[in-house]
């Protein structure tokens, strides 16, 4: 049987490998809820997170860094936006091309500005987000159990974890309490009736592109100056795929999402713990539970638990009807 | 003119719509200038014309589905960037509206859960929350029973009253005769006419419309009926989501007549006409010249309903008779891809079916006589005509057809009524299924009302007339009381669903 | 309006390849190479030897394949971003069966591999076309969930039931018998010499899919079916033709030619089954079907176009500065000017062609 350490020690990977999932999330449903598609939450992610690395490497500074990686991911929005909104092309293949841009643009820009074979220097002290102990962590450190958990659990993350569970609050009341939330999930279902009501169904679609943009930024800054300390090739490995699959998962909301993001990162915290795992007297092997947030994603998506309908107009640009 | 309401008419296609979007700041004007109480107004986009005070009330709702009705009235005109005060401001002005307009609906509803009536009075709430003063309303009746729109009407000469202007955009002469204080004309483009409802008449109106007189009547002889080649019994049919749209009704149709089917779209013509068609599954019993079809779906789709002799021009020829970016044969062979002639062992005969384009264009007279035209490419009126020869050039035993005028020109409407009126005489069957009023009396030898998924009645066209089938289309059967004003809100409340 | 044939189907491709060449040439003129001088080392590596031809057909040959999967897809409005995983699961099928049997002779070994390939890649794609028919499942979703638990898959049994001793995660090699000729071999016979390169008969199994996919699409009754049910959902179904049909059986030809890849890649090169067959051709496959607008002429010059590209891309590496996944960035390019940018060069295009007054069927064109 697990010991009270190891718990914490597999829930506090969990909470660190879920941190960039549920950015990622988080941006996807912005998008999506407003309508706009977006399979290229990797391209972005990855884009970020050579560009925040580059930067905190040559300027020392990780702030400037993540400046950088919000950046370099809304010219990727923007670029999105471009195709799928303004010239109303297939949001779906406009995602791809991304992917693609991103895994071989920065290797490319990786070889020419730091030789090192497609990878950034390691982050050094400043380059890199430190973890940030929270009031009291180590008074509480000697009570039992609780003080533990509050210790290495849930203090002792960089500020990105932080902003990142904020998020999911924020989220909800910007979707649920605001005009611009209205506004937003009212053009992801019939944008007819946001342009009849004078609203600009390009611009509410624009801000919903840019603010994934952001997210996914601050998930790439995340994964290379956070997670890990420096860039190498397709280090998102898969991430912005297994956010978008958690986002189905959470059928598009936003405290869903984070349940699904967190479910996502134990599974990959236990993957990367132990080879293979017995469960019942069988050996699950690892590729299983590598496999398994794709698996649940199939299985949600195909309704037998519940099913996941997407938002009414995403997927199409807006075109003026008779 | 404050304080009027003001009627446009013209055909489908005059341009009506067009300009009242322009009106609304929907489209872009190419040229020409808008002028409000006498002031000339910019209007670039709906913002400036919400600004403006114009209100717009479109033929397909642009509401919310799955938002409140509150939520949907709120929507683009909220108060600050928090919404609850917005909301809790738009439930009191709601209330107040409602007790002044008749215009009460739950603000809390769902828009997807309440009738179509009922999310026209939220597009009007819409409009009088926006502080509009001029409010067009465009086919406003189109999905409505008469005595829905007599509802309706009764809410727009209330808004009149409190000084609104209204624009009432319609094809239906007698609503125009009815509520209106002045009405323009538009034909192809052009408002040909502006006058005085008072000073004129519909027959007046109509010409103005066309451009010359109209022959509603239609040349035909007496129908020689025979055997029944169809006959329905107790069918059932659910729609997408469910909601039973037939309800249990029974009728036949015999050979060498048409049965024309009324009613007010969205009573459940169309999906009768999809299960006979094979398109949709349903309960019940359905026999074709004395034998059984299946309607479960199982072992029947649209290929075996041809196959026992029933062609199917269907309603919406874009949506469903044609595939508009193939060519002109291609869709001369749609549906009958499976026919022998057509097919040459594994392999399609193109140039069969070709061939076959070629006498069917110079016999329906499609213009341009050209079989590489994909059907996008040709006129409302030739695409029907392409539709109508495939179906009716298979002498079929039974022919289904819907709406076989709607957006065609009148030419091409005396052309394809006289060739169902050929079918008939030939000693076919006809299913015949229209929304107006005017082709059914023109074209049935038996007319059946549909309302609310159940057959009101029968009548002869020559025993009956449109007062009458207006009352079966509401739902009344004893069409000899005078108005019986609870039945026809109690109706109302009925189809809420439909 | 619709724009002359030849501007749809010639025209228009070229202006959008026009565009994504320069701005690759931008992307290397900014990492301080000579874009001219890059692009002919480019076309010379890939086209100026008979060892640039044989790498630039081997890749093409892949490219047919997956091209030609996502192409009839696309013909029923299917996307089929499954490519990837339906190839790596053709691979597996490809491997079980040349494994299976001491193979006398390729000639008798290549039809069972081929059906191999096709059944396991059909397979693959069988369960998201399902879940699409029957439930509604978005199909773009599964597949790329469906690559993913490919991948799983291949590394999980190279590590287990398939591994090959040694240390590497790979299979065991194929009998000898399954192995093609190569391109060397054929020309050889003839006494012409041709270098070494993996170009192998496959390239002319992709030539006769081609060909096959070309009549399956507009010659026969199925094709004319998959064409109308792309076009529209409600007119197929008033027609007769089923979309749970029709969904299933164009998704069992794509995901079977993209498994068929694996008889070039797996059989033809490799020789052995590994953790990654496909290497992204699955997704070049979209390219492909994008540039060649889903006709199979279209996807054959288009897969040479990318094994170019690939090809030259391998030489650029080796001459100049500029690494291997400039190929990417251009195929990157490619695919977001030919696909999602379409519209960019489309809009002024039939403006330029309203204004020159050739419109062909205009007068014909009535309002509605």
């Amino acid at each position: 049987m697990m010991d009270l350490n190891t718990i914490i020690q597999i829930l506090d990977s969990t909470i660190r490998l879920a941190t960039p999932l549920l950015l990622a999330c988080l941006a996807g449903l912005f998008s999506e809820r407003a309508g706009v598609f977006d399979i290229g939450l990797e391209a972005k992610m990855l884009v970020a997170a050579f560009f925040s690395a580059a930067v905190a490497a040559t300027t020392g500074s990780v702030w400037l860094g993540l400046c950088a990686g919000i950046a370099a991911s809304v010219v990727f929005a923007l670029i999105h936006g471009l195709a799928s909104i303004t010239f109303r092309g297939d949001q779906l293949i406009s995602g791809v091309a991304l992917n693609f841009l991103a895994s071989g643009m920065t290797v490319l820009i990786a070889r020419d500005w730091f030789n090192e074979g497609g990878r950034t220097p390691a982050l050094i002290d400043g380059g890199r987000f430190q973890p940030i102990t929270l009031p009291f962590a180590e008074a509480l450190s000697g009570v039992p159990v609780l003080g533990p958990i509050y210790h290495d659990l849930i203090s002792g993350h960089s500020i990105l974890v932080y902003v990142a569970f904020l998020m999911v609050p924020l989220t909800w009341y910007v979707l649920h309490r605001t005009r611009f939330g209205l506004r937003l999930r009212a053009v992801g279902e019939n944008p007819g009736a946001v342009d009849t009501a004078g609203i600009s169904v390009v611009r509410l679609r624009y801000s919903a592109v840019l603010i994934a943009g952001v997210l996914c930024g601050i998930a790439g800054a995340y994964l290379a100056t956070g997670l890990a300390a420096g860039f190498v090739r397709d280090m998102t490995a898969g991430r912005g795929f297994i956010a978008l699959a958690a986002l189905i998962f959470a059928k598009w909301r936003p405290w869903y999402a984070m349940g699904a993001c967190l479910l996502f990162g134990l599974l990959d915290a236990i993957g990367n713990r132990y080879q293979s795992i017995e469960l019942l007297g069988i050996a699950v092997p690892g590729q299983f539970m590598q496999a398994l947030p794709y698996i649940l994603t199939v299985v949600i998506l195909a309704g037998f638990v519940g099913k996941a309908i997407p938002p009414r107009a995403g997927g199409a640009a807006y075109v003026k009807e008779r | 003119m404050p304080g009027t309401i003001h009627g446009v008419i013209g055909e489908n296609g005059a341009g009506k719509s067009t300009l009242m979007s322009i009106l609304y700041g929907f489209y872009k004007a190419d040229a020409g200038e808008i002028f409000i109480a006498g002031r000339k107004t910019a209007i670039p986009d709906s913002q400036a014309a919400i600004a403006a005070g114009i209100g717009m009330v479109f033929q397909h709702f642009k509401l919310v589905e799955n938002f409140t009705v509150l939520e949907n009235v709120v929507l683009g005109a909220e108060d600050g960037a928090r919404l609850t005060p917005s909301l809790a401001k738009a439930r009191k002005l709601l209330t107040e509206l409602a007790a002044e307009y008749e215009l009460s609906v739950d603000p809390d509803a769902l828009i997807q859960d309440i009738g179509v009536g009922m999310q026209q009075r939220v597009e009007i709430l819409k409009a009088l929350y926006r502080q509009a003063d001029i409010l067009i309303l465009d086919e406003p009746t189109g999905v409505l029973t008469p005595a829905e729109a007599d509802h309706l009407f009764r809410i727009l000469k209330g808004l009149k009253a409190q000084g609104k202007t209204i624009i009432l955009i319609t094809h239906k002469l007698r609503e125009i005769m009815e509520v209106t204080e002045t009405v323009s004309v538009m034909r192809r483009g052009e408002m040909t006419a502006t006058v005085k409802t008072a000073e004129t008449s519909p027959a007046q109106l109509a010409e103005l419309m066309v451009g010359r007189k109209v022959l509603l009547q239609v040349d035909k002889g007496r129908a020689r009926p025979s055997d029944t080649v169809l006959s329905v019994e107790n069918l059932r049919v659910k729609d997408d989501q469910g909601v039973e749209r037939v309800k249990g009704i029974s009728l036949s149709v015999r050979a060498g007549e048409i049965l024309g089917i009324a009613g007010v779209a969205g009573n459940g013509q169309s999906e009768l006409l999809e299960v006979l068609g094979g398109i949709r599954t349903g309960t019940g019993r359905i026999t074709m010249n004395g034998q059984e079809i299946d309607l479960t779906g199982k072992l029947s789709d649209a290929r075996t309903r041809r196959a026992r002799g029933i062609a199917h021009v269907p309603e919406d020829r874009h949506r469903q008779g044609l595939i508009l970016d193939f060519y002109a044969w291609e869709n001369v062979g749609f549906g009958y891809q499976d026919d022998p002639a057509y097919n040459h062992g594994v392999l399609m005969d193109n140039d069969a079916l070709r061939r076959d384009t070629e006498v069917k264009i110079a016999k329906y007279d499609v213009r341009p006589a050209d079989c590489w035209q994909t059907a996008r490419n040709f006129s409302g009126g030739n695409q029907q005509k392409i539709v109508i020869a495939r179906e009716l050039e298979r002498n079929p035993d039974l022919l289904l057809v819907g709406q076989p005028t709607r957006g065609v020109d009148i030419g091409a409407i005396e052309f394809i009524h006289h060739q169902i009126i050929a079918l008939r005489d030939a000693g076919k069957a006809v299913l015949l299924v229209s929304v107006e009023l005017d082709e059914i009396l023109a074209l049935s030898d038996r007319i059946a009302v549909m309302f609310d998924g159940q057959i009101m009645g029968e009548r002869l066209p020559t025993e009956t007339n449109e007062r009458e089938l207006g009352l079966l289309m509401a739902g009344i059967t004893d069409t000899n009381a005078n108005a019986p004003l609870p039945q026809i809100v109690a109706n109302l409340a009925r189809t809420g669903g439909a | 309006m619709t724009l002359p044939r030849w501007a749809d189907v010639v025209l228009i491709p070229l202006i959008n390849l026009f565009l994504a060449l320069l701005v690759s040439g931008l992307v290397v003129l900014l990492i301080g190479e000579d874009p001219v001088n890059a692009m002919k080392i480019m076309v010379n590596g890939a086209v100026g030897s008979s060892y640039g031809w044989g790498y630039t057909l081997f890749y093409a040959t892949n490219f047919i394949f997956t091209g030609l999967a996502v192409a009839v897809a696309f013909h029923a409005r299917l996307f089929n971003i499954g490519g990837e995983g339906q190839a790596q699961l053709g691979a597996l099928g490809v491997a079980l069966v040349a494994l299976s049997l001491p193979w006398p002779h390729w000639t008798v070994a290549l039809p069972f591999t081929i059906l191999g390939g096709a059944v396991f890649g059909a397979a693959w794609a069988a369960v998201p076309a399902y879940l699409q028919a029957r439930r509604g499942s978005h199909i773009v979703i599964t597949t790329i969930m469906f690559n993913f638990i490919a991948s799983a898959l291949l590394v999980y049994l190279l590590v287990s039931a398939l591994k090959a001793p040694g240390m590497a995660p790979e299979s065991a090699r194929f009998p000898a018998g399954t192995f093609l000729p190569s391109a060397r071999d054929l020309f050889g016979a003839f006494g012409i010499s041709f270098a070494r390169s993996p170009l192998n008969v496959s390239f002319l199994l992709g030539l006769v899919a081609c060909y096959l996919v070309w009549v399956l699409l507009w010659r026969t009754r199925l094709g004319y079916e998959i064409r109308a049910y792309g076009h529209s959902e409600p007119a197929a179904i008033y027609a007769g033709i089923s979309p749970f049909r029709i969904i299933m059986v164009t998704m069992l030809i794509s995901g079977a030619l993209a498994g068929l890849m694996a008889v070039n890649a797996v059989q033809g090169e490799a020789q052995r089954l590994l953790q990654e067959n496909v290497l992204g051709a699955g997704f070049v496959g979209i390219a492909v079907a994008l540039m060649g607008r889903s006709h199979p002429v279209g996807v054959l010059i288009a897969a040479i176009l990318f094994g170019a590209l690939y090809q030259g891309g391998a030489e650029l590496e080796f001459e100049t500065n500029v690494p291997r996944e400039m190929v990417l960035v251009i195929q990157a390019l490619v695919i977001l000017f030919t696909g999602a940018l379409d519209n960019m060069v489309r809009d002024p295009v039939k403006g330029l062609f309203l204004r020159l007054g050739r419109r062909p069927g205009a007068d014909v064109k009535a309002a509605e």
